[in-house]
């Protein structure tokens, strides 16, 4: 299961000068289980802020979130986080970084590893078992780091734009990679990001936001089948409706 | 890494010319050009000084006593120096309540702690530890902390967001492991402070052996050569204990910074 319901969701942040900045203001949406949901929006919108609470990392002012009718209340072994910036442990190879939750959580030796190595083969990197993260490129890094989130085995997947930082050929394929992993691990995954094109090739649905304060501008249905092609009329045409809807009603007021 | 290797060849020989060199010149200038022992000894007159100790055995006794004095005051100024750089770096309340102390006790010269360690410990090994583990102290806090207080966010949040939630489990897990080159370059500049002030901690008289002790001893004899050969023994140790983190720990130990800008 992973059916994430927010409802009535406000965060602000207290500025030095006394006044409040409304970082969210009252979001309500839900998750269902299994979906792929890409969050739209311009840097400085809260997108950050929002997987964060999610993740249960801050606590917001008010509102809920709740994951199969539990609140969240701190961060849970049933949500795995993929970070923007690099996060991998650098003092652990591969196969340690990925097995690191399942120590932590008293998963004995033996069997961490066989879990570890699954996931290390789930994102093709079993050659690079005991490389350190130094070895590794930006994508192979973002790709062990999947693989850690998952090592788990969360209901839900967060990611805070996890391809931000690489070459437009690794994140294309980095996606069609994610999808191929979100298809045969079903999991939900909330993606967070700025790239209409990365929301419009992953997502069942977009949720855009507007900036300052981020609200929810639209929620959008992407009903392309899949495998979907970036180069196809069809394609285009659902990029050129977000773009349009952005433009016109979801930029800064 | 090969050209690097290479590379490190070439040094190696350019140096070994350099030293060689330099004992040439030091032999002209003492037994050719000074010709007075008491002010500069040819290396020839060390060397035979080294050898006429070497065959007393003492300097076996003296090394070892020294090394005890070091030991003393290194081991202790890690088991001080360590947890008190950890609870610095990881709380904030704690940094505030010690840092102005630290800032305060370490601009002392280790050496103005002499007279006090004669009066706690009398003339021990103890006294001679103490003097090293006031310089040594320092720098371990000093990096321990900033190491601590230094480690990237994301790691503690990727590292809760994996069940690692437990405030001993994070310092374990986490925050010990990002820190440990900064822990261990600030054991390394303690272990250079440390032998630094291993000769002044052996002035006043705590052993018979030991070789600042030594240094002092031959000094008082006007035997220099002998004194020359303190010396070099001295800085070849000094030189050893930084070849085992050069060599050993930064390669063993830390061996995921390779590639890493360091």
């Amino acid at each position: 299961m992973g059916n994430l319901v927010i409802r009535d969701l406000n965060q602000s942040f207290r500025r030095d000068d006394g006044s409040n900045l409304i970082v969210l203001d009252n979001l309500n949406f839900d998750v269902k289980d299994k979906e792929f949901v890409c969050i739209l929006g311009s840097s400085g919108c809260g997108k950050t802020t929002l997987l964060r609470l999610i993740a249960g990392l801050d606590t917001a002012q008010s509102g809920s979130i709740n994951l199969d009718g539990e609140e969240i209340q701190g961060p849970s072994p049933k949500v795995g986080f993929v970070f923007q910036e690099y996060s991998l442990f650098p003092w652990r190879n591969v196969i340690d970084n990925i097995a690191f939750g399942l120590e932590m959580n008293g998963i004995v030796r033996e069997e961490r590893y066989r879990i570890a190595e699954h996931y290390l083969d789930l994102v093709n990197l079993s050659q690079f078992r005991d490389s350190y993260p130094s070895e590794l490129s930006g994508g192979m890094r973002q790709r062990v780091a999947v693989a850690r989130a998952l090592a788990l085995d969360p209901v839900l997947l967060l990611m805070d734009e996890p391809f931000g930082a690489l070459d437009a050929q690794t994140r294309n394929m980095l996606q069609q990679e994610i999808l191929g992993i979100w298809q045969k691990t079903k999991k939900t995954v909330v993606f967070i990001t700025h790239s209409v094109d990365e929301a419009v090739y992953l997502s069942d649905r977009i949720i855009v936001l507007t900036p300052r304060p981020g609200r929810i501008c639209k929620i959008f249905p992407v009903e392309l089948p899949r495998p979907r092609d970036r180069t196809s009329v069809e394609f285009a045409q659902v990029r050129r409706e977000v773009l349009n809807l952005i433009n016109q009603n979801c930029s800064i007021q | 890494m090969g050209r690097r290797a290479e590379n490190k060849g070439k040094d190696w020989r350019l140096g070994a010319a350099a030293i060689l060199l330099a004992l040439v010149l030091w032999e002209v200038i003492a037994a050719v050009i000074i010709r007075y022992p008491f002010i500069l000894p040819a290396p020839t007159d060390v060397f035979a000084a080294f050898a006429s100790l070497l065959q007393t055995g003492d300097i076996f006794l003296d090394l070892e006593t020294s090394l005890i004095h070091f030991a003393i005051g290194l081991g202790l100024a890690l088991l001080v120096g360590i947890p008190i750089g950890i609870m610095m770096g990881w709380s904030r309340r704690t940094e505030s309540l010690i840092d102005p102390l630290i800032e305060l006790l370490r601009p002392i010269p280790p050496l103005a702690w002499i007279p006090f360690a004669i009066i706690w410990f009398g003339l021990t090994a103890f006294s001679a530890g103490f003097i090293i583990f006031a310089g040594a102290v320092f720098p371990i806090i000093i990096n321990t902390y900033s190491g601590f207080r230094g480690v990237p966010r994301v790691f503690v949040e990727a590292g809760k967001m994996l069940g690692c939630t437990r405030e001993r489990d994070l310092i374990r897990y986490i925050a010990l492991p990002a820190a440990l080159p900064s822990v261990v370059s600030g054991i390394r500049i303690a272990t250079g402070v440390g032998w630094m002030c291993l000769v002044a901690a052996e002035l006043f008289g705590v052993s018979n052996y030991g070789l600042g002790q030594k240094l002092w001893f031959y000094y008082s004899l006007h035997q220099m050569d002998s004194v020359v050969v303190y010396m070099i023994l001295l800085g070849m140790i000094g030189l050893a204990f930084d070849m085992v983190f050069r060599y050993y720990v930064d390669r063993h130990f830390l061996k995921w910074r390779t590639g890493e800008v360091v």
